[in-house]
């Protein structure tokens, strides 16, 4: 009898500190905000197009850790994007919603434009320049190709263009042999 | 000290790992280097070397002078671009350029005039002794001087005097390792004078006390050239050793640790080390450039392979287009025959031969289907024989490497080290299953690369559009504050006389709108 005493008690002293070393670390350690939206909106592209069905890419990161969204809603994203998501969810990849575009950038046809800053507001990263009355301009460095700006212009004078293909930003593609090709196949077939 | 550095080589003979012993083809090796004539017209695209393109100086109808600036350098990884001979600009526009690409750039279109005058506008500097080191640097790069070895980095760069890393050993690199590349040997053996000349600038600009002029056993001639005048110099300093042939030891990193027996580590620079690698050419163009007064409109290129009736060594003006260079060597006809631009181990095919050569230009080759065919035949399944690991120069494990970059894992590819990888092709050579190796390392690095921009872009996306946030916030702060105080004071101002009452209204109207 004496001894289940002994042994109650001692489990109970250990539980107790157990609980206190826990409530220190919980206070010490404690992580601001919520780390794994944190995580998902740096996979995003930060196109900030609002086509995943969020009004940019920050909710929609909160939506999926929130487990309110699926993976696959990001569009510019592709792919890519879509299997780093479901990796860091631990979650099935799924086919995306749309295929993936070409990159495009946005483009005023200047003589046409008539300053109504209407675009600048539109823009989500501030990547039109221009004061009003007089032409606007986009700043194609800082261009996402959100697409965002064509709607709200009453002139129709944005033009999305495809972006220019650099020689610096070239790259090697996969070599022409049945196997490479047989992989990027298999690849693609998330597509579908 | 150099005794008994050349004793330890005496004795290990293979001191970087892996390595091949290709077929060396240097079918060329005797044929003296003759000059190329010029073209009806030059192509001179306005980058030809790594880093930033240049912006053209002159305009269509200019006439230009052999060895004039016609596009300025931009930035600091950037030299500029002369004209090759005198004549006129007749246009300037895109133009393909020797990239595995296939795509063009800006390039300045000049017609010869026949009489090809030299722009004498930079003084010699014979007296390069009493110079400054920087003065002489400054020089090199106006000049524009990049390495001719083939990796075309602009050259005034590394002759930087740096108290940090002081250089104690120049290296003279004049291994040509490639199959089928002659062109370093022949002007070893035809201008060993220069070169030793240009070597002894360079000890001078970067303060080296001595140097190593590197030549394999396949090259005695260029042995005993260089070791002739070496001997004559009155800097004892300079010694000339002879390696066992081995590909890829003209490599930088390879040489370096072939010599010292050092390694320079991953994302360090031969500097680190205290020595500094030159090719033979460019080490001529340095002396062209300081001691004439030159600045680099030509190179020395080997024109060979099998599909070419007269190969040859040719001193080729850059922007002379390859179908021109050919033509001189009997080939015109190019069906079933592949152009390469370079070597045979990393060189680039090429889509057709108009394409003007430029400061990286080591060699053109034209090889018929037949011989090529064979290496490039169906990709089998990796047996794990290891060939490839054994072969490697910086010791990686090609065919796991090469696995990850098949299936997109690039950041485990990266963790195998993917970006030492130095794109010799020893791999590919030796593998039994024909797999493209170095292929699937430039795939696996550009998709890294385009990654690592992507991410980038996307980080200065998101801090725009968290700033824009901000500013949209305090804009809204600011007008609801300007607003308050509008109704304040005016409310102040109708407690005092009720009798505007009907003014009052007009600012609640405002406020309503928003
Ligand atoms: S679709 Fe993608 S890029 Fe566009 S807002 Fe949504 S998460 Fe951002
Ligand atoms: S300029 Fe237009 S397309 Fe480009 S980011 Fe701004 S709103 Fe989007
Ligand atoms: S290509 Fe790269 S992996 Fe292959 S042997 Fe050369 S350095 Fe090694
Ligand atoms: S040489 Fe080829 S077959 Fe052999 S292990 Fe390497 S990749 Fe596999």
């Amino acid at each position: 009898m004496e001894q289940l005493l002994y042994a109650t008690l001692s489990l109970g002293a250990f539980a107790l500190i157990a609980g206190i070393i826990l409530a220190i670390s919980s206070k010490v350690f404690r992580i601001e905000g919520d780390p794994l939206s944190d995580k998902i909106d740096a996979l995003l592209p930060q196109t900030q197009c609002g086509q995943c069905g969020y009004p940019g890419c920050r909710p929609y990161a909160n939506a999926v850790a929130g487990g309110d969204a699926d993976v696959n809603h990001c569009v510019p994203g592709g792919e890519r994007t879509m299997l780093s998501i479901a990796d860091l969810m631990g979650v099935e990849p799924k086919a995306l919603d749309e295929e993936e575009a070409v990159p495009v950038v946005a483009f005023v046809r200047e003589d046409e434009c008539i300053g109504c800053t209407l675009c600048i507001k539109a823009c989500p990263v501030d990547a039109i320049i221009g004061a009003p009355k007089q032409y606007h301009t986009v700043v194609s460095d800082h261009c996402t190709g959100c697409v965002l700006c064509v709607d709200p212009c009453p002139v129709d004078c944005i033009d999305m263009i495809q972006k220019p293909e650099l020689l610096e930003h070239w790259s090697w593609p996969l070599p022409d042999t049945e196997r490479a090709q047989l992989g990027a196949e298999r690849r693609e077939s998330h597509h579908d | 000290m150099i005794k008994s550095l050349l004793n330890k080589l005496g004795f290990t003979s293979a001191p970087f790992p892996g390595g091949i012993t290709p077929d060396m083809c240097k079918w060329t090796e005797n044929s003296a280097i003759e000059d190329c004539p010029l073209p009806p017209l030059f192509i001179v695209p306005i980058k030809q070397h790594i880093g930033q393109a240049c912006t053209p100086l002159v305009q269509v109808g200019d006439l230009v002078l052999r060895g004039q600036k016609i596009a300025k350098s931009e930035g600091y990884l950037s030299v500029p671009i002369h004209a090759p001979t005198s004549g006129k600009v007749i246009k300037i526009e895109e133009h393909p350029i020797p990239h595995p690409s296939g795509m063009g750039l800006t390039s300045i279109f000049i017609e010869p005039d026949g009489k090809d005058e030299r722009d004498t506008s930079l003084a010699p500097m014979q007296n390069w002794q009493d110079i400054d080191p920087s003065e002489l640097r400054e020089r090199v790069r106006v000049c524009g001087i990049a390495g001719l070895g083939g990796a075309a980095f602009p050259t005034f760069i590394k002759l930087l005097k740096d108290k940090r890393n002081p250089i104690e050993t120049v290296i003279l690199n004049g291994i040509e390792c490639e199959p089928f590349l002659t062109n370093d040997y022949r002007l070893m053996v035809e201008n060993s004078a220069e070169i030793l000349h240009g070597l002894q600038i360079i000890m001078h600009m970067v303060g080296a006390k001595k140097a190593i002029i590197a030549i394999e056993d396949n090259k005695s001639e260029a042995v005993l050239a260089m070791q002739k005048v070496a001997d004559s110099a009155e800097n004892h300093a300079i010694s000339v050793v002879s390696l066992p042939t081995r590909y890829p030891q003209g490599g930088e990193k390879q040489l370096i640790e072939s010599l010292t027996g050092k390694q320079v580590p991953a994302g360090k620079l031969p500097l680190h080390i205290n020595v500094l690698c030159q090719n033979v050419g460019t080490t001529k163009a340095i002396y062209d450039a300081i001691v004439l007064g030159h600045s680099m409109t030509d190179r020395i290129i080997t024109v060979s392979g099998d599909a070419v009736p007269k190969p040859a060594n040719m001193r080729v003006r850059l922007g002379t287009p390859m179908r021109f260079i050919y033509a001189q060597r009997g080939l015109e006809n190019f069906d079933g025959i592949q152009i390469l631009h370079g070597g045979p181990m990393m060189g680039e095919r090429m889509r057709h031969p108009d394409i003007p050569v430029v400061k990286s230009s080591t060699g053109l080759l034209a090889i018929s289907d037949e011989r090529i065919k064979p290496a490039h035949q169906v990709e089998d399944p990796c047996i794990r024989c290891g060939h490839c690991s054994e072969v490697c120069p910086v010791s990686l494990v090609p065919n796991l490497l090469a696995d990850h970059c098949r299936n997109d894992q690039l950041e485990r590819a990266a963790d195998y080290d993917l970006f030492d990888c130095i794109e010799c092709g020893a791999c590919s050579y030796v593998c039994p299953s024909h797999i493209p190796l170095v292929h699937y390392f430039r795939y696996g690095k550009g998709q890294t690369a385009q990654v690592r921009r992507e991410q980038s872009f996307a980080e200065v996306s998101r801090l725009r559009s968290e700033g824009r946030d901000v500013r949209l916030q305090r804009e809204k702060d600011e007008k609801a504050a300007k607003r308050r105080k509008v109704r304040d004071t005016l409310r102040s101002e109708s407690v005092l006389n009720p009798e505007n009452d009907a003014k009052s209204t007009a600012p609640s109207n405002i406020e309503g709108k928003e």
